[in-house]
């Protein structure tokens, strides 16, 4: 077992953990953060994405131990601070870039990474940069329009509809 | 100008802010206190015999509760089959057991044999690791074919072979259906295969057992789609718990698309384990046991003609086909491949005459029950490659051959059992060609060519039978359920508004389209009104979301329900105004006497409900709050065209989807923005059907593809943007709405025209290439290209 301490949304946490315990799972179990979700055991689908010293990682594929120390946001924390949503989650509602949510907090999480590194985004560079976050219920349109939209560009005329 | 509120206006989703910010309430994310973790272990041969299981090990291991065999559940119920098929000699089909843990034999992959309970989940693998058994290895059916012929062995030996039904459709037709065939002036004949599918909601299946023996009461929390039908199954069949003792609660579900619709033995177990034990006892599928423990979709093997006399007219159609169950029946297995695929053989067509026949097979492979569509994709998928055969064999436009043959006068009786309320499949395809901009494809095509591309156009039409079903039909038919749903509408004493409906939200939206209808209804604000779903407990009854059946059965038991209560408020009403009821109206969510300034608000009439004091007590309870249950007339019959334009690269046989288009007409619409987005999700999953997705077993009963390394879904940068349009809408003629359904057109109406375009592609490079089986990947069309 290890002692860890490490930032979440920004407030210090700490727990004691096994070796093997993965990141999704302390976030979860441990401080009953259970936002961030497990879709797969293969890092494939996304839904487990958070920022860990402010790049986007699968939490599935971190272990726990490994974060010691580090500075860890998740879905919970990414509204802004007076409650009201961020300009990802907002364009995410306003767009229906979400049906059943539970892709949806990986989806977000990699959308604030890709803004974060592109203010900007073509159509592509969205599509590319989501490789790794899979979507079974939107075929992805709404999404891709609502990270663009979240980007301040106008997506009224992106597909005929 | 846009609604902005009530029936038809694109309301913003209330659920979101909760799944956006991370408050979403999914099973995984309940915990009780004192829970316990279960493990399964599973078989991982295709078929065997166990000779023994030791678990004495095992039981020493640091954590462990219990461990549990097959032997546990002797005696108790296995899970059960909801439909009964009988075959085309008048013999009910073959039902073999299925128990919540093997007894005896293993029959596939992922079959549960044991079950480790331990305080945690990671201490519960460990044991299972330590458990002994000895299982010998018995040769495995895969093969539908094989596994009808001669000598196979037998999946379920008491069976004696693997056919669970032959089933024929219309039987009496078959005389006339080979003649018109034998005398046709054009046969088109097609062998295909609708690849398995895996229908891999995001979220994996989770199941969370509850006891409490102070009153005796066992309580499931479990994804499913339809948490009543899943009381009813494992309460009567399975476990033996009166309803009133078993409560099962569905709350949020992360996609389902049918897979979460089945009675699943990791419900029957936990439920079972948390009373044996005394403790809560909870599953969590790891996405590599989704793979070996959910239902599958499709599998069907087909051979299917289409006769056409000298003018091109249509004259017959007859199709054989091989539907794979798997190992066991699943919940509505039987059902998928019988009356939700033969009754959708005439399409958008008025083709005279159809037989359909249809071998079931038991194999040693995971169970296969409805995904997304559930036989009428099936149905479309062969109906519509055939005819586009057709046209290219006869050198006809495809989309004429079509318009030719479309169903044009509703109702329309098919040969097919089913009546056809409304359509309009001209205004359909005409939307089709404008949105799909089919006159400007040749300069696309081109453009393609000038790329060192093959460009290809492919368009088909779909019909599919929703808001299932009206019950004694089904009855007849051998559903051993009904399938009618319900609603209640409480209207609470300061006018807010719950309505406790059977239907289950998992992604559809229901808890922002359903207020938008009884806020229509009544005038008031959206926000006023509140959906309650997934938790038997709370609501009355409900046979759940699946058959894009939400809002045409369970949205029309609401609708009668806020009937009842408008009509009783209307009565307070004109007790309150000291008017005759007949001339009180509601308009804004104001009653008012006709022709009077006189009125009273709504709030006033809901708080003389419950403070009844200025109340005619001797004629009216107190209270407002109404319950109904709606039993449809018939089915609903969605209808639209696709198109699918690929690029194919002649080097390595990739195809690209460069666009998408569909014209729908679900009828009257309640959200489109919501609606849009479901047609979005389908062709989606179609596509993916098409082009990448396949569940593959080799000849040992392993299964190839059981994780996302290997089992292939569309992401973001496979699909293109769609054009979608829904403005053609031919109302439903018999429920109050006026709805069809959209939940699954998607994925019904869109694998045939990509494949439909891909053939187009090979073919105007001069390739002889007539059918590609999907998945239509790379090395498939290289293959074909190239042979």
């Amino acid at each position: 077992m290890a002692n860890i301490t490490m930032t979440v949304n920004g407030k210090s946490v700490s727990g004691e953990v096994e070796g093997r315990t993965l990141l999704v799972d302390f976030l979860r179990t441990d401080l009953r953060l259970t936002g961030t979700h497990v879709g797969c055991d293969t890092s494939q689908c996304g839904a487990c994405t958070v920022h860990v010293d402010g790049i986007a990682v699968k939490s599935c594929t971190m272990l726990a131990a490994e974060a010691d120390g580090a500075d860890v946001s998740t879905i919970e924390g990414q509204a802004n601070a007076d409650g009201s949503l961020s300009a990802i989650q907002a364009a995410f509602q306003e767009h229906h870039g979400l049906q059943c949510g539970f892709c949806t907090p990986g989806m977000v999480m990699a959308a604030a990474d890709l803004l974060k590194k592109n203010a900007k985004p073509t159509e592509a560079e969205v599509r590319h940069h989501l490789e790794g976050n899979i979507c079974r219920c939107t075929g992805y349109h709404n999404i891709v329009k609502a990270i663009m939209a979240a980007s301040g560009q106008d997506v009224s005329q992106l597909a005929a509809e | 100008m846009p609604k902005d509120s009530g029936i038809g206006a694109s309301s913003k989703r209330r659920e979101d802010v909760r799944f956006l910010t991370g408050q979403g309430q999914y099973t995984d994310d309940i915990n009780i206190h004192g829970q316990t973790y279960v493990h399964f272990v599973r078989s991982d041969v295709a078929h065997g015999k166990i000779n023994s299981i030791d678990t004495s090990a095992a039981e020493a291991m640091p954590g462990v509760v219990r461990i549990f065999t097959g032997a546990d559940f002797e005696g108790i119920g296995g899970l059960p089959c909801g439909w009964q098929v009988t075959d085309r000699h008048g013999e009910a089909m073959k039902e073999p057991a299925h128990p919540v843990l093997a007894q005896g034999k293993v029959r596939h992959v992922g079959d549960p044999i044991a079950a480790v309970i331990a305080e945690s989940l990671e201490q519960a693998r460990d044991a299972g690791e330590a458990l002994n058994i000895d299982i010998e290895e018995l040769p495995a059916v895969v093969d539908m074919k094989a596994a009808l012929s001669e000598g196979s062995a037998t999946v379920h030996d008491d069976l004696g072979d693997n056919l669970c039904y032959d089933w024929g459709f219309v039987e009496e037709n078959k005389g006339a259906v080979d003649e018109a065939i034998k005398n046709a002036a054009h046969v088109t004949t097609l062998e295909l295969v609708n690849n398995r599918l895996v229908a891999n909601p995001m979220e994996p299946r989770v199941a969370v057992g509850d006891y409490n023996r102070a009153n005796d009461e066992s309580t499931l929390y479990t994804t499913s789609q339809n948490p009543h039908v899943i009381r009813l199954l494992m309460g009567a069949f399975v476990l033996g718990i009166p309803e009133h003792k078993l409560r099962v609660v569905a709350p949020d579900v992360g996609g389902g698309f049918g897979t979460k619709i089945f009675h699943y033995a990791e419900e029957a177990f936990c439920t079972f384990a948390a009373r044996q034990i005394n403790r809560p006892v909870k599953w969590t599928a790891s996405r590599s046991e989704a793979f070996i423990s959910d239902a599958h979709g499709r599998d069907h093997v087909t051979k299917i003609e289409l006769a056409l006399d000298a003018d091109n007219n249509f004259t017959a159609v007859r199709t054989e086909t091989l539907a794979n169950m798997g190992a066991y029946l699943s919940t509505f297995a039987p059902s998928v491949p019988t009356w939700l695929h033969g009754t959708l053989m005439a399409g958008n067509y008025k083709t005279p005459l159809i037989y359909v026949n249809v071998k079931a097979v038991f194999t040693n492979t995971v169970p296969v029950d409805a995904y997304r569509g559930a036989g009428r994709p099936e149905a479309t998928y062969q109906l519509e490659r055939v005819i586009d055969k057709a046209a290219r064999e006869l050198g006809v436009d495809p989309i004429a051959l079509r318009r030719q043959n479309f169903i044009t006068e509703f109702p329309y009786a098919t040969p097919v059992a089913v009546e056809y309320d409304t359509g309009n499949y001209v205004a359909t395809m005409d939307k089709l060609e404008e949105i799909a901009d089919i006159s400007g494809f040749e300069a696309r095509r081109k453009a393609s060519e000038a790329n060192g591309k093959l460009r290809g156009l492919g368009v088909n039409c779909y019909i599919e039978a929703c808001g299932i079903a009206p019950s004694n039909l089904v009855g007849q038919l051998g559903a051993r359920a009904g399938l009618y749903d319900a609603a209640t509408v409480r209207v609470n004493a300061t006018g807010s508004i719950s309505v406790m409906v059977g239907a289950h939200s998992h992604g559809q939206g229901h808890e922002t389209a359903f207020p938008q209808v009884v806020a229509e209804m009544l005038g008031i604000d959206e926000s006023m009104i509140e959906i309650v779903h997934g938790d038997s407990s709370k609501i009355p009854f409900g046979m759940g979301t699946y058959g894009s059946r939400s809002i045409a059965v369970c949205g029309s038991a609401m609708v009668r329900a806020t009937e009842k209560i408008i009509n009783k408020a209307k009565k307070i009403a004109s007790h309150l105004l000291e008017a005759s009821e007949a001339d009180i109206e509601l308009k804004d969510g104001q009653f008012t006497v006709a022709g009077t300034d006189k009125s009273c608000a709504w709030g006033d009439v809901t708080l003389a409900a419950y403070v009844p004091h200025n109340y005619p007590l001797d004629n009216i309870e107190p209270g407002l709050e109404e319950t109904a249950f709606y039993d449809p007339s018939n089915f609903t019959y969605p209808s639209g065209a696709y198109a699918c334009e690929v690029e194919v690269d002649p080097d390595t046989g990739k195809v690209t989807v460069e666009r998408f288009s569909a014209a729908d007409d679900f009828g009257n619409i309640i959200n489109p923005m919501i609606v849009t987005g479901q047609v979005h999700g389908g062709l989606a999953q179609g596509i993916g059907q098409a082009l990448m997705e396949n569940c593959a077993y080799d000849e040992n009963g392993q299964l190839l593809s059981a994780s996302y390394m290997d089992y292939a879904m569309p992401r973001a940068s496979d699909v293109p943007f769609y054009a979608v349009d829904h403005s053609c809408q031919t109302p439903c003629t018999h429920n109050p709405l006026g709805v069809k359904g959209c939940g699954e057109a998607g994925a019904i109406g869109s694998p045939p025209s990509v494949v439909n375009a891909v053939v187009d592609a090979l073919q105007s490079a001069g390739h002889n290439v007539t059918h590609i089986d999907m998945p239509v990947s790379p090395s498939r069309v290289w293959a074909a290209m190239n042979s």
